[in-house]
């Protein structure tokens, strides 16, 4: 395609359009979180009292922890779970039933939240008939069903990285008189570990947003933060949420700059070594031409 | 100076007790052999070279000895042991794989203390030997480094000293300069065998390079679909090949297929359509008159007149169809009345010697050979 390495007004139009699409909503969110008014939707001069009041919200900030430790419980157990069914579904020799278990496996990312949650709740249900727990529905039976959500990415996750992983490393570790447990604690999960945390952030964030999961299995004394925004926005629109929203979006945004900054500095850090070791191959090669010609001229 | 720190180089006269003994060896995949009854004894302080193309059953041969995979049948004997079940952890031999295989997340020196470790021998001893196998590779001062932070040869070193650090009786080596760029690997293969040499390691290398295994091995052993077809010296198996695929693998070779006309004790005749002509080879072989047989010439040993040559057996007239100039030598393509083309390597100082102009394309010209160069092969 014809490109002069400018973009014509026409593109230059449709990308801002785009960008105004994404971000007007959420800049006009920040803007109105300083509103002094209590009607969202007029200007009534500059006031951060909605975050004083915020900060006053039992309702709010008990249903803020109760969602950041609902999401890093259900984290911490989808990266164990997913990552062992990662394993197996990348290194593991076709089994009997493992194209099944494959797609079982990502089968809740595709589900309809609306019938995991049902069916979860159904089977809370009986289990409480049944065996008599879990006796009443909240953080237990949210972390269940969000562990079984978020366990799927993990999984998928972890599975691509490892068949990216020359499987050689884990043969020669063997090889050198590793024992296969062995090499799984001192090579695959080095090895994976960036899948791990980014399966784990991806969970965090799972878990937190989740609304329609949760509304299924959490019972009475247990709202997390989404349901107590979702209700609260039915209500009318007040501009308390506007503030949370404010600081979520700082929060996340600033962990997002942070993280990108990290890992763009460990490439550099990488790029150059390698530049450098390239530079040295030279050299190393007329070294390789002496020994040579010693051996020689010792023969 | 450290006690024994690599130890001596073998003696000339190597041991012709049987080190490493491969007994019927089988490895079927579904109902497809990838390794066919293979036998095949080493010697102590030999570097073996198994070659064939891909898919031969070279690599899976290599792998069940490294314990990788599970014979479907037969018995591998490494120093008086039974391995032939062992798992791969605990087998006396240590492998260098063709990616290398280092572990991206550890120092030079972790990946060569790595099964020393394991291994679970005391941290002074560990030290030690991973110095050791630095100054063996020359790769001290890069101790520290990660692996990407090295060349491909430095790479291949670090490699090299890793599956060595745990003195195996036995070393397999996996395409050991395959990854490496050309002008490398040339001179990597005579550093690879000083340090082999120096070590006095028993090896097994994986190659589909001919020119490798000629340089770096003692014996090479051909394969091709999951059969070993001969064993023998670089020599051996260049001068003498058995088979018609040996001859055409390792090197080139010119073949004529025919029947056996004249089988006396000191020479046999062989009717050759292609050639036009009766092949004599001046000593006999066995097997029944008119048996089917192909006769091997290598380009080298054709030679190449403007006149006819005085013998009419082992000889042709042609056409010169093609040349490939090669400054010291050219390799000619003759074709024959039958429509064969038969090649001849022409050294350049040839034409100079005779005082004639070298032959061009198009010129008649005569191929023919000495009664004891070619050989006869029966399949």
């Amino acid at each position: 395609m014809y490109n002069d390495g400018r973009l014509s007004w026409f593109l230059k139009g449709v990308l801002a359009l785009g960008y105004l699409f994404l971000y007007v909503p959420i800049l006009s969110l920040i803007v109105y979180s300083f509103n002094a008014s209590k009607l969202v939707t007029v200007w009534g001069g500059f006031s951060t009292r909605w975050y004083g009041s915020l900060f006053q919200n039992d309702q709010i900030i008990s249903a803020v922890l109760l969602s950041v430790k609902i999401a890093l419980a259900s984290a911490c157990a989808a990266v164990v779970l997913g990552t062992v069914a990662g394993f197996v579904l990348a290194r593991f020799k076709r089994f009997r039933g493992s194209t099944l278990f494959a797609g079982m496996m990502t089968a809740p990312m595709v589900m309809p939240e609306v019938i995991t949650g049902l069916s979860m709740l159904l089977l809370f249900i009986s289990m409480q008939q049944f065996f008599g727990a879990p006796s009443e529905r909240g953080f237990f039976t949210i972390w269940i069903g969000h562990t079984t959500l978020c366990m799927a990415y993990v999984a998928v996750v972890v599975r691509s990285r490892l068949m990216e992983i020359d499987q050689s490393l884990e043969d020669a570790a063997m090889d050198l008189g590793a024992r296969p447990v062995k090499i799984f604690f001192k090579i695959t999960l080095p090895l994976v570990s960036q899948a791990i945390a980014s399966g784990f952030l991806l969970s965090v964030t799972l878990s937190l947003d989740d609304l329609v999961t949760t509304a299924f299995l959490s019972g009475p004394g247990s709202t997390t933060l989404p349901q107590v925004i979702f209700s609260k926005v039915r209500l009318g629109l007040n501009p308390e949420i506007n503030a949370l929203a404010t600081i979520t979006v700082l929060v996340v945004g600033t962990i997002v700059i942070v993280a990108n900054y990290l890992m763009m500095n460990a490439q550099r850090k990488r790029d150059k070594a390698i530049a450098a070791a390239m530079r040295g191959d030279d050299a190393d090669q007329q070294n390789g031409v002496g020994n040579a010609k010693a051996a020689v001229s010792l023969a | 100076m450290m006690e024994a720190a690599v130890k001596p180089a073998p003696a000339a006269t190597t041991s012709e007790r049987p080190y490493l003994q491969i007994a019927g060896l089988v490895k079927k995949f579904g109902d497809n052999f990838a390794v066919d009854h293979v036998d095949l004894t080493i010697r102590q302080h030999e570097i073996f070279a198994l070659l064939g193309s891909s898919g031969c059953g070279k690599s899976t041969l290599l792998r069940m000895l490294a314990g990788m995979e599970r014979p479907t049948s037969g018995k591998v004997i490494l120093d008086g042991q039974d391995i032939t079940m062992l798992a791969p952890y605990d087998r006396p031999i240590n492998m260098m794989f063709q990616s290398y295989a280092l572990f991206p997340h550890m120092s030079v020196e972790e990946n060569i203390a790595f099964g020393l470790v394991e291994d679970k021998l005391p941290k002074g001893e560990i030290n030690a030997r991973v110095m050791e196998m630095l100054d063996l590779v020359q790769l001290r001062k890069y101790a520290k480094r990660k692996p990407y932070q090295l060349s491909g040869g430095q790479q291949q070193r670090v490699a090299l000293a890793r599956s060595l650090a745990k003195r195996p009786k036995l070393l397999l080596l996996d395409e050991p300069l395959g990854a490496l760029d050309k002008k490398l690997r040339q001179q990597t293969q005579l550093e690879l065998v000083n340090t082999l040499e120096k070590v006095g390691v028993t090896c097994i290398m994986v190659t589909h390079d001919q020119e490798e295994a000629m340089t770096m091995a003692t014996r090479i052993g051909i394969m091709s679909d999951g059969h070993l077809l001969q064993v023998g010296s670089p020599s051996e198996i260049y001068e003498y090949p058995n088979c018609r695929f040996t001859a055409e693998f390792i090197g080139e070779t010119n073949l004529f297929p025919g029947q056996v006309v004249v089988d006396e004790p000191d020479r046999v005749e062989i009717e050759s359509a292609q050639l036009g002509s009766r092949i004599l080879i001046d000593h006999g072989i066995t097997g029944p008159k008119g048996m089917e047989v192909w006769t091997s010439i290598r380009p080298e040993d054709v030679r190449l007149d403007r006149r006819p040559p005085a013998n009419s057996h082992n000889a042709a007239q042609g056409k010169v169809e093609d040349i490939a100039y090669l400054g010291s030598f050219s390799i000619y393509h003759i074709k024959l009345a039958s429509g064969k083309v038969v090649k001849s390597t022409v050294p350049s100082s040839r034409w100079y010697e005779a005082g004639e102009e070298p032959p061009t394309w198009g010129d008649p010209v005569f191929v023919s050979w000495r009664s004891d160069l070619p050989v006869v092969l029966t399949r």
